[in-house]
């Protein structure tokens, strides 16, 4: 972490009355937060306050028949009336809550699709995402949909590790991973969060702990909370109320096991 | 055994022409999600194209490479018809498929119509080199060559399609796109361009079906695509949507077992094909393709 500076960083994303109406009912009403040009964002609140439904929204990858108002701005450009493919251009990576990867293709195959612009004009940056994942390039003929839900989780990442991306959107990575794995991808985004600043969702508080910076919570889609993770996490009550997690003196035995 | 080759070599040859439509519409169907009724209008309007081309076109004639030019008339109006259909109408409707139904069905009645008003409804006799028209030894049976032509083109578009979705970007993007095409487009890849690209394949293809039905039975009309449509869609549903080769094993079978069963009590092997559908869709009802577990390709 760098030391606090005097003048505030203008923000990366700025995510501005934001509100969503899919099939009549509203998900999520009037959401407004900024994401800094460094660290990790984390998005917090309990199941369905629409969390998934915000980031899809930043991305413009919701469903026909979705309402949606309000502006998304990358550094001060509104890319809200965009299509998704060139909102991604603009430097956005995503990797989704379910993975999103392509079972009946192979690893490789997966990670060639995911090419785009690569990194500095050098083409797209194996060596990085290899050096990550040295299991990747053994599996490389491997199909993806035969791999373990860690390795498919370790593919998603990879694909948007290729590019050179301004932001990383990331929607609960450790969700239904084995302790030990759940591990292994938070030291991942750990150093990829040092080159990238990341939005992400997280419900593993030992992981929002290790890698968050800035807290933004969800409940019932309005924002109820922003500030310091420090300060959330510290604030028993706080956390109680807002995220409804049991957040006991001693840390939970989920929490120890995992760091 | 002559009638067994006989009707075998037949066979395939309406099992090509069942391909040819079948895998524009899956791979349409597979990628955008799009029915489209008025993919028969394709091979009607490759057909016409086609017999036009021979009678105003200088150069193209019903012999040798005349032909051959006339036929690739007759195969890019396909292809440009079909990128037409697709951006005009097709590309304002995506993820609204009762108004595409509609739009499709409404074009493709449209486009019979229209092909009426201009050369008629009756059938006109199809331009053909004579080669076509004669028949070939294969183990004593007298195979006519227009079924062997049909044989060799599907076989031909069968190999070049799976070359391009194995080996090409594009291809790579058209099988992506029929697993998860919205995490496709969160990739940074524009995939309704693949859209245009497979209308565009699945144009010409069914436009070369239209040329090689005109040349197998020698007439065309303008009613011709719409009941080919019906066993293309057969063939798409068996073979299961979206897959290639899939529909290559289902056009086999289908054409197989209405050549046989015709052969011994015409008419019947209409009421097969869809008896075969039935059963595959009660064993399998994800079709063929699901056998392997592969989607595209």
């Amino acid at each position: 972490m760098t030391a606090p500076s005097p003048v505030p960083a203008p923000a990366l994303l700025c995510v501005d009355d934001l509100r969503v109406r899919i099939g009549g009912s509203s998900i999520v009403h009037g959401v407004s937060f900024d994401v800094p040009a460094t660290g990790v964002t984390v998005l917090l609140g309990r199941n369905g306050v629409g969390k998934t439904t915000t980031l899809k929204a930043i991305l413009g990858l919701l469903p026909a028949g979705a309402q949606i108002s309000g502006a998304v701005r990358l550094s001060g450009t509104s890319i809200a009336g965009e299509p998704t493919h060139r909102r991604v251009r603009r430097g956005l990576g995503y990797v989704p809550e379910d993975r999103g990867v392509f079972g009946g293709l192979t690893v490789s195959e997966n990670l060639r699709l995911a090419e785009r612009d690569g990194v500095n004009g050098r083409g797209p940056d194996y060596d990085t995402v290899y050096a990550l994942f040295p299991e990747l390039e053994r599996r490389g003929r491997q199909r993806a949909g035969t791999l373990s839900g860690g390795q498919q989780q370790m593919v998603a990442i990879a694909r948007v590790l290729l590019n050179s991306n301004r932001l990383l959107l990331i929607d609960e990575p450790t969700k239904g991973l084995a302790p030990r794995v759940v591990t292994e991808v938070a030291d991942v985004l750990e150093r990829v969060a040092a080159q990238v600043p990341i939005l992400l969702v997280e419900q593993n508080l030992a992981v929002v702990r290790r890698l968050g910076q800035d807290a933004v919570v969800l409940a019932s889609g309005v924002i109820v909370h922003t500030g310091p993770i420090t300060g959330l996490l510290a604030d028993l009550e706080l956390t109680r109320s807002l995220l409804g997690v049991g957040h006991h003196q001693k840390p939970s035995p989920r929490e120890a096991g995992v760091l | 055994m002559t009638t067994v080759i006989l009707l075998v070599l037949t066979g395939l040859g309406l099992s090509g022409l069942y391909f040819l439509v079948a895998s524009g519409l899956s791979l349409v169907f597979g990628l955008a999600d799009v029915l489209n009724f008025a993919h028969g209008l394709f091979l009607s309007i490759g057909a016409y194209a086609t017999w036009w081309a021979v009678n105003n076109l200088p150069g193209a004639s019903a012999e040798g490479w005349g032909f051959v030019l006339a036929a690739l008339v007759g195969v890019a109006a396909g292809a440009a018809l079909a990128c037409v259909v697709e951006l005009v109408l097709i590309r304002a409707l995506y993820r609204r498929p009762i108004q595409q139904v509609l739009v499709t069905v409404g074009l493709s009645l449209a486009g019979v119509a229209l092909l009426q008003a201009v050369w008629g409804a009756d059938s006109l006799p199809f331009p053909r080199p004579a080669w076509t028209q004669r028949v070939t030894r294969v183990g004593g049976a007298a195979v006519p060559n227009a079924g062997l032509l049909l044989i060799v083109a599907a076989a031909a578009v069968l190999v070049a399609l799976l070359v391009l979705l194995r080996f090409s970007r594009v291809g790579l993007v058209i099988r992506a796109g029929v697993e998860d095409r919205a995490m496709v487009t969160a990739l940074g890849i524009d995939v309704r361009r693949a859209f245009t690209l497979v209308f565009a394949i699945g144009g010409a293809a069914a436009a070369l079906a239209g040329v090689l039905a005109g040349v197998s039975f020698g007439a065309v009309s303008p009613g011709q695509g719409t009941s080919l449509l019906i066993f293309g869609f057969i063939v798409v549903v068996i073979g299961g949507l979206g897959s290639i080769t899939g529909s290559a094993a289902a056009a086999v079978a289908v054409g197989l077992v209405q050549q046989f069963v015709n052969y011994f009590s015409p008419g019947l092997g209409d009421i097969c094909v869809v008896a075969l559908l039935a059963i595959v869709l009660l064993i399998r009802p994800r079709g063929l393709a699901s056998l392997s577990g592969r989607v595209a390709a």
